[in-house]
C-alpha cells in the first residue's frame, strides 16, 4: 500500500490543496454534487454516526452501563433492552454506546501522534537531507524490518499492560511507515521550481517547511489518516480482546467480546453487535480513504 | 546473482543488529528491578539478600555494554535466558513451541498464496463481470474483519453449533482447519486485490493480445505470459503479508489454545516475563528479514529484466 501511495507522489504538484478549496463555498457545493465524491458519502456518514453516538453516549445510552441486573442476565433483544443484556445482565446498547468511546478514543488518539511524529520526522529527513536524513533513514529501515503488531506487543510487554502504554506502543509501532511515505514525498517536492525559488529568495527553512511543503502533504496525510484509523481499530480491538489493550474499569468492543466469550453459543447477539460495529468502522474508513484518494488523484491530472 | 546475495545480506546486517540490540534492551530495560521482578514470581516480596545474591548471579551490576556483549555471546550458543515465569531456558521452550507455530504458519500461508493468487487471477480475467464484483465486496469485507471476530465466529458457528470440528486444541489436521481459515482470510483479501489488479493491467498488454490472437489456449496464456509478469508486485506483497500472518498468528492461537510460541508471548506478555518477549521479538524480526531477503530475490527468478548486481538498497 504504501508503495501505491509512493508512486502517485511524483505526480504531487503545486495546486491548491483540498483545505483551500474547501474554502469557497460554490465550489464545495458543487464538488459535493459531483460523481467523484459520491462513494465517500456513505461511509462518512457512517464514521460521523459513530462519531457523534461515542461522544453522546451519556445522554443517548439508555441504561448506565455498569449497571448490573442477574435476573436480567443473557436476555435476548426486547423492548427495554434492544440489543439484549449480557451475562451480567448489563444492557447491551449501553456497553456499546460507552465502548466505542474507547475504542474510538484510542485509535484517533494514537493515529494523530502516528501522522504528527511522522510527519515531523519526514519533513525533517526529507528537507534537510545529508547526514540527518542518513541517521532517520537508517533507524526507519530497522523499525520497519518488524511487523508493527509485534513491535507493539514487544513495548506493551516493556511497559506493562494499561492505557497509556497502549497508545504508546501503537504509535511507537506505527510512525516509522509515515515518516518513510513524507521523507519520499518531501525528496520529489523538494525538486520543484517554486521550492527552489522560494529557497534562493532566502526563505527561511521553518517559513518554507509549513508554508510550501506542508500544504502539499496535506492531501496524502488525509488519506493515509483515514486508512490507519480503520487499522489501529482492529489492532486496538484485538489488543484489548487479549487483554493487552484498554484495561478495567473502562472497556471497549474488544473488551466486551472478551468477557462474553464464553456466552456466545447461547446467546449470538454478545458476539455479532460489538464485532459488527468493528467492522463498520474500518470498512468505513478503509471506504472513505480509497474514496479520498481517488479524488486527489483525480484533482491532480 | 551470487554478488547480490552477498549485497543484500550485507545490507541486512545492521537491522539484525539494531535487532538484536533491542531485544537486549527488552531483557534489560524493564520498569523496576528484574532481578525483584524474577524473584517476586514466587508470589512474595524477596528478601534484599536474596535480591542482591540473584543480581549477582545474573551480572546484573555489570555495566551494560559488558552485558550487551555477554547477551551476545550467550545468543551464538543458543542460549536466551531463562524465563522469568518458569524458570526454565527460554530456547528449551522455543524449542517446543517452535513446531506448533511453524505449522500453523505455513499452512497459513500456503493457503493465503493459493487463495489470494488463484481468487485475484480469476477476477483479473473476469474483470467488470457480476462475479468480479461479488469478489470485490468479499475482499472489502474480509480486510475490515478482525481476524479474532472471524475465528471467533467459526468457533462459535461451525465448532460449538454445528460440532463439525473441535473448538481448539492441537493435533490432526481437523485442529488446523479453522485457525488456518481465520488467519489467511485477512491477508488473503489483499492478495487478492494486488493480483487482480496486476493481471488487469498485463492482459492490456501487446505481448498477451499476440499470443491470444495466434490462438494459443486462453490457460497456456495465462500460466506461461501473464502471470510471471503479473507476479512482481504480488510477490513483493506476499512477503510483507508474512507479517501479517506473523503478528495474526498470536490472536489466533490464543484463541484455538494452541501450543505455539505466540501463546507463549501472550502469557509472558501478561506475567511481564520479558526473556520470553524478547527472544520472541528477535525470532519474528529474523524470520520477517530472511522472508523479505528471500522476496528480494525472488525478483531476478521471475523477471530476467532485473538485472540484480546493479539494484541497489531499496526493499
Amino acid at each position: 500500500m504504501s508503495s501505491a501511495i509512493e508512486a502517485q507522489q511524483p505526480a504531487a504538484q503545486p495546486i491548491a490543496s483540498p483545505a483551500q478549496r474547501r474554502g469557497a463555498s460554490p465550489n464545495w457545493l458543487r464538488s459535493l454534487r459531483s460523481r467523484r465524491l459520491r462513494p465517500a458519502i456513505v461511509p462518512a456518514a457512517i464514521l460521523v454516526l459513530v462519531v457523534l453516538s461515542a461522544v453522546f453516549a451519556p445522554w443517548i445510552a439508555p441504561y448506565d452501563p455498569d449497571a448490573l441486573d442477574m435476573s436480567m442476565a443473557l436476555g435476548d433483544p426486547n423492548a427495554t433492552n434492544w440489543l439484549g443484556t449480557d451475562q451480567l445482565g448489563r444492557d447491551q446498547l449501553s456497553r456499546l454506546l460507552y465502548g466505542g468511546r474507547a475504542t474510538l478514543l484510542v485509535s484517533g488518539v494514537s493515529t494523530f501522534g502516528i501522522v504528527v511524529i511522522g510527519l515531523v520526522v519526514g519533513l525533517v529527513a526529507g528537507y534537510f537531507g545529508g547526514r540527518t536524513d542518513l541517521l532517520i533513514s537508517t533507524l526507519l529501515t530497522v523499525l520497519l524490518a518488524l511487523p508493527s503488531l509485534l513491535l507493539s506487543l514487544a513495548i506493551l510487554g516493556i511497559l506493562g499492560p494499561g492505557n497509556e502504554s497502549l497508545l504508546i506502543a501503537l504509535v511507537a509501532a506505527g510512525w516509522a511507515g509515515h515518516a518513510r511515505i513524507f521523507r519520499a514525498s518531501v525528496l520529489s517536492l523538494r525538486e520543484q521550481v517554486y521550492i527552489e525559488a522560494a529557497v534562493s529568495l532566502g526563505g527561511q527553512s521553518t517559513r518554507i517547511l509549513f508554508r510550501h511543503l506542508l500544504p502539499n502533504l496535506l492531501p496524502t496525510v488525509i488519506v493515509l489518516a483515514t486508512l490507519d484509523f480503520g487499522a489501529l481499530l482492529l489492532t486496538v480491538s484485538s489488543l484489548s480482546f487479549l487483554g493487552l489493550g484498554v484495561q478495567p474499569p473502562t472497556s471497549d468492543w474488544g473488551v466486551m467480546l472478551n468477557d462474553a466469550r464464553t456466552y456466545f453459543s447461547q446467546v449470538p447477539m454478545l458476539m455479532i453487535v460489538p464485532g459488527v460495529c468493528i467492522a463498520a468502522v474500518a470498512l468505513s474508513s478503509n471506504l472513505l480513504g480509497d474514496a479520498l484518494r481517488d479524488m486527489i488523484d483525480a484533482g491532480h491530472r | 546473482m551470487g554478488k547480490y546475495l552477498l549485497s543484500r545480506l550485507a545490507a541486512a546486517l545492521p537491522t539484525l543488529f539494531l535487532l538484536t540490540f533491542v531485544c537486549f534492551a527488552l531483557t534489560t530495560a524493564a520498569r523496576g528491578d528484574p532481578a525483584v521482578e524474577a524473584l517476586r514470581q514466587g508470589g512474595q516480596e524477596p528478601t534484599p539478600e536474596a535480591v542482591a545474591a540473584y543480581r549477582e548471579k545474573l551480572g546484573l551490576n555489570d555495566p551494560l555494554p559488558v552485558r550487551y556483549v555477554r547477551w551476545l555471546g550467550g545468543l551464538t550458543r543458543g542460549d536466551l535466558g531463562t524465563s522469568f515465569l518458569s524458570q526454565r531456558s527460554v530456547s528449551e521452550i522455543i524449542g517446543e513451541r517452535i513446531e506448533p507455530t511453524l505449522r500453523l504458519g505455513l499452512s497459513a500461508f500456503a493457503v493465503t498464496s493459493i487463495l489470494g493468487i488463484g481468487l485475484g487471477v480469476v477476477f483479473g480475467l473476469t474483470a467488470g463481470s457480476r462475479l468480479d464484483h461479488g469478489g470485490r465486496i468479499v475482499s472489502l469485507l474480509l480486510a475490515a474483519v478482525p481476524s479474532f471476530w472471524l475465528a471467533l465466529l467459526l468457533v462459535t458457528f461451525v465448532s460449538e453449533k454445528a460440532r463439525l470440528l473441535p473448538v481448539a486444541g492441537y493435533g490432526g489436521i481437523q485442529h488446523l482447519i479453522l485457525p488456518v481459515l481465520a488467519l489467511s482470510c485477512g491477508p488473503a483479501a489483499g492478495l487478492m486485490r494486488i493480483t487482480r489488479g496486476a493481471v488487469i493491467e498485463v492482459w492490456r498488454q501487446d505481448y498477451v493480445r499476440t499470443a491470444r490472437a495466434k490462438g494459443l489456449p486462453q490457460g497456456f496464456v495465462v500460466l506461461r505470459h501473464a502471470l510471471p509478469n503479473a507476479m512482481l508486485p504480488v510477490v513483493t506483497l506476499l512477503g510483507l503479508r508474512f507479517g501479517q500472518l506473523l503478528a495474526g498468528a498470536v490472536v489466533i492461537e490464543a484463541i484455538f489454545s494452541w501450543p505455539g510460541l505466540g501463546s507463549a508471548l501472550i502469557l509472558a506478555i501478561s506475567g511481564r516475563d520479558l526473556p520470553v518477549i524478547g527472544a520472541y521479538v528477535l525470532l519474528a524480526g529474523v524470520a520477517f528479514v530472511i522472508v523479505n531477503l528471500l522476496t528480494d530475490l525472488s525478483y531476478g527468478l521471475l523477471d530476467p529484466r532485473v538485472r540484480l548486481g546493479a539494484r541497489d538498497g531499496g526493499r
